[in-house]
């Protein structure tokens, strides 16, 4: 035995300590591999022996072993061993290389708990010590409940340095084993006040992380944290204790008011206190500090000598902001050149933050810039995750509130077109998603989006070229539907269906192959209707030609989605062939299959649609399925039973708890279900507080249809149904509803600023449509209107009238007349959109007598002398812009003469004025955008500026255009009246009952009414007419008795009760705006007293 | 598991790492790859760049001090100037026990280092923030040690003395 110990000792002489092996492995730098294993072999003989010092001594070198990676869980019963022995020396090591190797998956763990619990009971503090620093990195749940009780105990042990690690290895334990919190949590309560600042601040730590998982809970400890923040002198506790109130704040906001001062005062005492910005953000009054921030991120960026330390001031400031920009946009906004100029930093960290802050810095003014600063960026990044950053953030800051600060939307196009080109960007749906949601929302971006998207096609190689980039290949999925969907404005379809036909199409992945099959399908037709114009019909053959050779290809894709189309659309060509060559004339056809128009719907527009009245869609169909077999069958469960929809029909006899239940059940699905109607009460009781919120009225529907399927597929084909019923009515809504937020949101006071701010709304203004610059908002709303239908929008008509002296215009045409003088009629005319193409007719036929109000009136002096209206014009107010009409108006042209130069001019009044370009006069005129051959219309709109809409108003205009004929041009003038009345500054918006009330009862409506005698017409014609040409909505019906609802552009609110007794009706109105109220009245009497 | 610091490493210019302390339970897999990515990232940097940097959901705070890049992970709601005072404060400690301490200290005496550390954080939360309290704790259990090594020496092992 003694030679046992005595060669043992010899050995460990011989032995390598820590110090020999680390010199030994920078001395093997070429072979350290082979070195360390050679150790690892002594290690283990090392391990072998009985000796407690040569194996502390090879545990130590493994533990430096396994810092440089190598791995030693083999040994992990050999630490065991070392951690227990009796020498405070190994046991260091022990515990040292057990908190470094072991994790909660060590099995070995299980052996230690006697021995750590010991160790905690050891007279000696630092074996104590050791063992709870040890026990910090590797507590186990197990551990954790088995030690609870004495580590619980060591919280109150007379040595302060014991107390502090206990309380700290607390929160470990409170983690693994949360049922010692409640125990446990006095004594730690207790420890807050400790006499020991080491142990107390330990004590805030651990409460602090506490609160910050579950602050409600500690919500009673404010006061004694109040007390610490105000007393202690200590930074580190401080911090704490001010990120504590941070997350308590919210919860109680009393809090935050007592806090302000001891704040204030810190921060002006400590600048680095503020590194606490998280408490910035939940206190409103602590802004003021904010300043300090932007001074130290100016201080540090007009440094000339970067030092790490300014930028790391920067940094922070950066982030504070980012935190005050959620909840105090403004403030931050006014330091928007120091953050532009931060994204010109090297440090990308700081970079990235800057980024982050852009979101809320942009407006119309400088969004190209900065996005142009961006681009620039972007070239030059060389991290792909930078590069990914900055392409999302400049997608993000453009799209950002429905393309609210973009102005011109082919600068957007070509700016998507150029991120395509960045390599190796995950980011390629993103940017298809955005060219099609632009392609599609802004109509008149659509020939230069489709021109752009051929290019891309074309080159279709350099995107696909590299296996890299196949993230962006998905820019083709876009670039291929763009094309086919719009293919009539491509300026070579042949070209592009080419490209579109390529073998190498058959790289890409399976579904934009399934886009390309399906979009060169209409792409085909659109060539096959240019091609059969001509005289020569080889071309359209050989067309069809290319799509038979090329098709099979996509026939054998091993995607079933491609194979299946591409093998119909093979079919398809086939047979058009044949008919071609029996020279049949088939291109009509073939476009019709793909005629119509895609109207986006927004995504929550389906939630809009209200349920109609009398359907409850919780009431049973069916008779409720039984529920013989087991009581406790999940909801979801029988759901799913359900489900086929012709179940037998079973009798039960449920009881109301288990029917409340299963209501519960399905009103559950229902709201996760996005395809199903949801009624929103909650919402409606808002409106009334809101007066933009979403709302639509409840109509009234019968649907012709049994709803016999319950659940999803009830829903859906309801949907269908009411789809085209309600679209109309859905456009209306919800252009309006769109209008609305928009003003809610640019404030009504901005009416007067028409200055330089109001360039600041210039929209959309690139809608190239038919109207250039000069008109801001109206394309705003063209964008959203585009989400519905374009036409419907129209809700009041006016016809103008008159006779020029050689031409006379009618309904929307020109045409030569006799007449010497110049004559200017005007009515004003209210239709629905059949109507309106009744009306046009009826122009046609000289004949105006459906009942358009003041229209027979002022019909009668046009008659003797072929009365043809000039244009059809329509005056509608703009809902973004309380001081805005947009007057949209139809030219036709009905001579045989080439109308070009036209100018719109109108003579302002001090009330009403034209919005002209800037940098034009006030008698300039306007020139209308487009020239009108023989035969044909075009719509153009104007924008007036209206200070006052109380009163109606005519507003003086001429028309002067030049004619030219083969010989000769002649200039001629056209005197025109523009009626503006006070329906006109009217928008039907939808209101509820409960809020009408509401606003009735506010007591700030004056009243008034008007008698009508001697209507002959059933009720609800008398509210249609009421609804139609006054741009009222009926908020309730009771028998011969209604009210209804309009607002102005301006927001008065008009309510009208409608009553009718005989012949005689009634109209009680109330308005906050006597005076428009009169002249509605004025205008409504007028209506009916010429039925 | 929420800690205030995920892990501290400490490596060389030549990307050799020093010293590492996991306060969460990771992988070894998942540590060496993440010691690796990291160490790149952090290497890559100019001298004059800010000490943060965002990195997976992390927050990344380190600091250079002569060769050796002193490095800690942090959450996101985290503080980033008191952890950028944590390793300041380290290095304080070290140096007060190293007597200005460098690379080699650190290497040779690496077990000695992690002693340090843990007097100073404790599963990733500050222990105690008097440089005094931790120094006079490790002085003491150093004390302790040599207790139980200076009665030995070579002979009295052998059984000789």
């Amino acid at each position: 035995m003694a030679l046992k110990i005595v060669k043992g000792s010899i050995d460990r002489m011989f032995d390598k300590n820590l110090q020999d092996l680390v010199r030994g492995i920078r001395n093997h730098k070429e072979d350290e591999a082979k070195y360390i294993s050679t150790c690892i072999d002594e290690i283990k003989q090392e391990l072998k022996q009985d000796n407690i010092a040569v194996k502390a001594n090879a545990v130590c070198k493994l533990t430096y072993l396994q810092m440089l990676g190598y791995d030693v869980s083999w040994a992990a019963f050999n630490i065991v061993e070392v951690m227990s022995s009796s020498k405070f020396t190994y046991k260091r090591i022990g515990y040292l290389a057990a908190s470094q190797c072991f994790h909660e998956s060590t099995d070995v763990i299980m052996l230690t708990t006697n021995q750590i619990r010991k160790d905690l009971s050891s007279p000696n503090q630092y074996d104590t010590g050791v063992a709870l620093t040890g026990l910090s990195c590797f507590v186990t749940p197990d551990l954790a409940r088995d030690l609870a009780n004495d580590i619980m105990t060591l919280m109150s042990h007379t040595k302060p340095y014991i107390r502090k690690k206990a309380v700290l290895i607390m929160y470990k334990v409170f983690l693994k084993y949360p049922e010692s919190l409640r125990p446990a949590f006095p004594r730690l309560k207790e420890k807050l006040e400790d006499p020991d600042p080491g142990v107390q601040s330990a004590a805030v730590n651990v409460i602090c992380e506490l609160a910050r998982r579950n602050p409600k809970n500690y919500l009673s400890l404010a006061p004694l944290f109040f007390k610490l923040m105000t007393s202690s002198t200590n930074n580190w506790v401080l911090i704490k204790i001010i990120k504590l109130f941070g997350a308590l704040t919210p919860l109680e906001p009393r809090l935050g008011k007592k806090l302000i001062e001891p704040l204030t005062n810190l921060i002006h005492r400590k600048i680095h206190i503020f590194s606490s910005h998280k408490m910035l953000c939940s206190q409103s009054h602590l802004i003021v500090s904010l300043s300090r921030i932007a001074v130290l991120i100016s201080l540090s960026s007009g440094m000339p000598n970067h030092s790490a330390s300014i930028q790391v001031m920067k940094y922070l400031g950066l982030l504070a902001m980012s935190k005050i920009l959620k909840t105090h946009p403004k403030s931050v906004q006014s330091h928007k050149d120091l953050i532009l100029q931060c994204l010109d930093d090297k440090d990308e960290s700081i970079r990235l933050r800057a980024l982050d802050l852009l979101y809320g810095m942009v407006s119309k003014k400088n969004l190209m810039e900065i996005v142009k600063k961006l681009m620039l960026h972007v070239d030059k990044a060389e991290g792909t995750t930078y590069r990914d950053e900055l392409l999302t953030k400049i997608i993000d800051i453009c799209s950002q509130s429905n393309y609210q600060y973009i102005t011109n939307f082919e600068w957007y196009i070509s700016i998507l077109v150029e991120l395509t080109r960045l390599e190796g960007t995950r980011h390629g749906h993103l940017i298809a998603s955005q060219m099609l949601d632009v392609a599609i929302r802004v109509r008149a971006i659509r020939v230069f989006a489709v021109a752009q998207m051929a290019t891309l096609l074309d080159n279709a190689h350099l995107l696909t070229g590299n296996m890299q980039r196949m993230g962006i290949c998905e820019v083709l999925y876009a670039a291929a539907w763009i094309c086919g969907e719009f293919s009539e404005h491509l300026e070579n379809p042949m070209q592009t269906l080419e490209a579109m036909l390529r073998p190498k199409v058959a790289t890409l992945p399976g579904h934009i192959q399934a886009v390309y099959v399906q979009n060169a399908a209409k792409l085909f037709a659109t060539v096959l209707k240019n091609q059969e114009g001509n005289t020569d019909s080889t071309a359209a053959q050989e067309t069809s030609q290319l799509m038979i050779d090329r098709l099979p290809l996509f026939v054998q894709s091993a995607n079933l989605e491609v194979q299946e189309r591409a093998s119909c659309i093979l079919q398809l060509v086939k047979y058009i062939q044949k008919l071609q060559q029996k020279d049949v004339e088939v291109a009509e056809e073939v476009c019709a299959l793909f005629a119509g128009e895609l109207n986006p719907v927004a995504p929550k527009a389906q939630k809009k649609v209200p349920v109609p009245e009398g359907l409850d869609l919780d009431a049973w169909i069916n008779e409720p399925p039984s529920e013989s077999e087991s009581e406790d069958e999940q909801p979801k469960a029988i759901f799913a039973k359900e489900e086929p929809k012709h179940s037998r029909p079973r009798h039960t006899e449920v009881d109301e708890k288990e029917l409340a239940r299963r209501r519960e059940a399905r009103k559950q699905e229902q709201a996760n279900n996005p395809f199903y109607i949801k009624a929103s009460p909650s919402s409606q009781k808002a409106y009334q507080e809101a007066p933009g919120v979403e709302h639509i009225p409840v109509v009234q529907i019968d649907l012709s249809v049994p709803l016999k399927v319950p659940g999803l597929p009830m829903s859906d084909q309801y949907v269908k149904l009411e789809e085209e019923r309600r679209q109309k009515e859905r456009a209306d809504k919800k252009k309006k509803e769109k209008k609305k937020r928009k003003e809610k949101r640019s404030g009504r006071g901005r009416k007067h600023d028409s200055g330089p701010e109001s360039e600041e709304d210039i929209t959309p203004a690139h809608m190239v449509d038919i109207v250039t610059e000069e008109m801001p908002e109206v394309h705003r709303s063209c964008l959203n209107i585009t989400m519905n239908l374009k036409g419907n929008a129209r809700t009041n008509m006016i016809s103008a009238k008159g006779a020029v002296s050689s031409y006379v215009v009618s309904g929307g045409i020109f045409l030569p007349v006799k007449s010497s003088k110049h004559k200017k009629k005007k009515q004003k005319k209210e239709k629905e959109e059949k109507e309106k193409k009744k009306k046009k007719k009826h122009h046609h036929h000289h004949h105006h007598s459906d009942g358009g109000g003041e229209e027979s009136v002022q019909n009668g002096t046009v008659e003797e002398e072929e009365p043809l209206p000039v244009s059809v014009y329509d005056i509608q107010g703009n809902l973004q812009d309380g001081s805005q009409v947009v007057v949209s108006v139809i030219f036709e042209n009905k001579c045989d003469s080439f109308l070009k130069s036209m100018e719109f001019n109108v003579l302002d009044s001090l009330n009403s004025k034209l919005q002209r370009p800037e940098g034009s006069g006030p008698h300039d005129g306007l020139t209308v955008p487009f020239q009108l051959p023989p035969g044909v219309s075009n719509e153009a709109r104007f924008v007036f500026t209206v200070q006052s809409i109380v009163m109606p108003q005519k507003l003086k205009g001429t028309l002067t255009f030049i004619v030219k004929n083969e010989d000769s041009s002649t200039h001629e003038k056209l005197d025109f009246k523009l009626h503006f009345t006070c329906t006109s500054y009217l928008i039907t918006t939808p209101c509820y009952s409960d809020a009408f009330a509401k606003l009735l009862e506010s007591g700030d409506l004056k009243c008034s009414s008007v008698r009508l005698e001697g209507v002959i017409m059933p009720f609800h014609h008398l509210l249609a007419r009421i609804c139609f040409h006054h741009h009222f909505s009926v908020v309730e019906r009771i028998d011969s008795c209604a009210s209804m609802y309009s607002r102005s552009i301006q927001g008065h609110h008009v309510c009208l009760l409608v009553k009718t007794s005989g012949q005689t009706v009634s109209i009680d109105a109330k308005c906050d705006e006597p005076t428009l109220l009169g002249n509605v009245l004025d205008e409504i009497k007028q209506t009916f007293s010429q039925c | 598991m929420q800690v205030k610091m995920r892990f501290m490493l400490l490596f060389s210019r030549q990307g050799k790492l020093r010293l590492q302390k996991w306060y969460t339970a990771t992988a070894e897999r998942d540590k060496k790859k993440m010691v690796r990515e990291l160490m790149q990232i952090v290497l890559a940097r100019k001298p004059k760049m800010c000490s943060f940097l965002e990195w997976r959901d992390l927050k990344i705070v380190y600091k250079r001090y002569a060769s050796l890049y002193f490095c800690c992970a942090i959450e996101e709601q985290d503080n980033e100037l008191i952890t950028l005072e944590v390793i300041h404060r380290f290095v304080e400690l070290l140096d007060k026990y190293f007597g200005s301490v460098c690379e080699l200290d650190i290497i040779f005496n690496f077990e000695k280092a992690y002693f340090i550390l843990d007097e100073f954080l404790m599963g990733g939360e500050i222990q105690d923030t008097s440089k005094k309290s931790v120094l006079k704790a490790i002085e003491q259990a150093d004390l302790l040690q040599e207790e139980d090594e200076s009665p030995r020496s070579v002979l009295e092992e052998m059984g000789l003395a």
